[in-house]
């Protein structure tokens, strides 16, 4: 019984690590990601050889490797000068984080970037939760106020996020408080939408047994259309904690002093195309350990269903 | 006080009760001019043809549908809503899945604002009653099927419901389940004297367990006929008396089955 959660788990972690990392990493040929999936495949259809926790990070771990090779190759056979080799990508990224080799204005500042991006994507994520999940409870929830709210909702739900930035820069001036809100925005969306959605997909019968239990009002949402809707909502939480992270890096490059998208933004100007990559693979990475705590969250919240884990 | 008051009430009375439901332009009548009335401690089966309103009837009662016309009241007072004082049984479960089964069961005394011992308490007891303390921790998706019917018996007994409404709560299972199930309700029926509305398509069923079996017919729903069953309990299934009930019953449920579909064909034609 307990070995089939185990291999769903694995199996999830697995594909979901295969997501998010190639994110980090330049665009892929489709040659390669295709003898990589024949490679995958084979190793999938053996027995076991080693443990299976094991076997998941090598195979999570097979394909960034075989891109960062085909990188390597690519940049050395054409002999371009635009793109670093991964090897100088590591240099800068040592640079950056301790320092020692440069010794430029980017050396050894990861953590003023990094944690100022940080507070930014936390801040403008952490208003988008506080504000759009008790809303999407109560548009999925009460029928007025979805016929008040939801035709808005769709009406502003096709403007992309990033049309919203001179109107933000003009609200919020050119700074952070800019960026935080093209975050707040682009994590709102998936975060109202799951949830109602997550509200609107509970059993009916759910309700009127919580009713007939004697609970109804505020209590009802807190302990019944609240925990229900939860599966929508963690979709929700880590689509939007994607788009935030998408967000920040266009917020910050408006002319925000700090900040990982500054950096990039810093790169590009100064047609320093190892700094941009290293911006690039720490957004990557931060992104990455997020969503995992963000899944470590929903398996705990969401221990009562097997097929929510993620 | 309040008890002696309610001893001297009318249990549950149900009036000229119709169900239209609009479905667009289309109207569907579900249920014409119900009449019943049941009183304190009885266990009623509703049987009939599928489509003739029992679980509609049973929804009026709980409170989930109001009646298009009609009146139906509890202790002689208007039943506006659901309430605690009836609990219906789902015949898919219905229980929070992400509470446990110990959870699921105090959520009625949790809502009450009880002390926490005495929620303990009730809690222990309904566990005990259905025999589930060893599952206590388990959540519903690791349950088997008669398991979750047991622990969605208990939710609405330890929220000392008086009128426990069941719809087709066996229908689901398979047949030793099923005839455990039925003994243990009896059990706890005879223990608690709670009063009990049954929908179930089985006659062998509904003269198992009832002290009154409400026949009834679609088109739209009414009751064709309210039979007593007076057979002492407990009672066999393979006695002659029993069987002798069940056809009579089988009889007049199909007696006006063929009504019906004379009524169909003159309607056709
Ligand atoms: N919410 C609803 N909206 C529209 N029509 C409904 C609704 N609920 C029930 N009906 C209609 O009312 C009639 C009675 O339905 P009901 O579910 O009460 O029958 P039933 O006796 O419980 O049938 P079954 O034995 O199959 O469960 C049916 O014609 C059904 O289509
Ligand atoms: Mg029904």
């Amino acid at each position: 019984m307990s070995a089939i959660p185990a291999e769903l788990n694995s199996a999830a972690r697995l594909t979901g690590a295969a997501d998010v990392t190639p994110a980090a990493d330049p665009p892929a040929s489709s040659t390669a990601t295709s003898t990589e999936s024949v490679l995958l495949a084979g190793a999938g259809g053996r027995k076991p050889w080693l443990p299976e926790r094991v076997q998941a990070v090598l195979l999570a771990a097979a394909f960034p490797i075989a891109l960062v090779v085909l990188w390597h190759y690519l940049v050395v056979v054409t002999g371009t000068k635009l793109v670093p080799t991964p090897y100088q990508v590591g240099v800068m990224m040592w640079d950056f984080s301790f320092g020692g080799i440069h010794d430029d204005a980017f050396s050894g500042s990861i953590l003023t970037h990094l944690l100022a991006s940080m507070q930014r994507v936390y801040g403008g994520f952490a208003l988008a939760i506080v504000i759009g999940i008790p809303l999407g409870l109560m548009i999925g929830k009460v029928r007025v106020i979805r016929q008040m709210l939801d035709p808005t909702l769709s009406l502003l739900r096709p403007i992309p996020v990033t049309a919203w930035l001179p109107l933000s820069m003009i609200f919020f001036g050119l700074g952070p408080r800019s960026a935080v809100f093209l975050v707040f925005l682009g994590a709102f969306y998936p975060i109202v939408l799951n949830t109602i959605f997550g509200v609107r997909s509970v059993d009916p019968r759910l309700f009127e047994a919580a009713s007939m239990l004697g609970c109804d009002g505020s209590r009802m949402f807190r302990q019944v259309v609240l925990p229900a809707a939860m599966p929508g909502i963690f979709n929700g939480l880590r689509l939007a904690h994607g788009f935030a992270w998408i967000l920040i890096v266009v917020g910050e490059m408006t002319g925000v002093p700090t900040g990982l998208g500054s950096v990039i933004m810093d790169g590009r100007t100064l047609s320093r195309t190892d700094l941009v990559i290293t911006g690039m693979i720490i957004i990557g990475i931060a992104g990455f350990l997020t969503d995992r705590i963000i899944v470590g969250i929903n398996n705990r919240i969401l221990r009562w269903s097997p097929q929510h884990h993620g | 006080m309040v008890n002696d008051d309610k001893a001297r009430r009318r249990f549950l009375e149900i009036q000229e009760v119709t169900k239209t439901f609009q479905i667009g332009a289309d109207q569907v009548q579900a249920l014409r001019a119900v009449n019943l009335n049941i009183d304190k401690g009885e266990f009623v089966c509703l049987i009939g043809a599928s489509g003739c309103g029992k679980s509609t009837l049973l929804r009026i009662i709980a409170g989930f549908e109001k009646p298009s016309s009609g009146r139906i009241s509890l202790y002689e007072n208007a039943i506006t809503g659901p309430g605690s004082d009836r609990g219906m049984v789902f015949q898919d479960y219905a229980l929070f899945p992400w509470m446990t089964v110990r959870e699921n069961i105090s959520f009625g005394p949790r809502q009450k604002g009880l002390a926490r011992k005495y929620i303990d308490e009730i809690t222990a007891e309904y566990l005990n009653m259905v025999g589930l303390e060893k599952f206590a921790d388990r959540y519903p998706l690791q349950l088997s099927g008669g398991m979750k019917q047991r622990v969605a018996i208990a939710r609405v007994l330890a929220n000392e419901c008086e009128l426990l409404l069941m719809d087709e709560p066996f229908g689901a299972l398979d047949a030793l389940t099923r005839e455990s199930l039925q003994q243990e309700l009896l059990e706890i029926w005879a223990r608690t004297r709670v009063t009990v509305i049954f929908v179930t398509h089985s006659v062998e069923e509904a003269v198992l367990l009832s002290d009154r079996v409400v026949v009834m017919t679609a088109g739209p729903g009414r009751i064709e006929a309210d039979v007593p069953i007076a057979l002492a309990r407990p009672r066999e299934v393979s006695a002659i008396d029993f069987n002798q009930v069940r056809r009579d019953i089988t009889q007049r449920l199909t007696s006006h089955v063929r009504h019906g579909s004379v009524r169909d064909l003159k309607a056709v034609a």
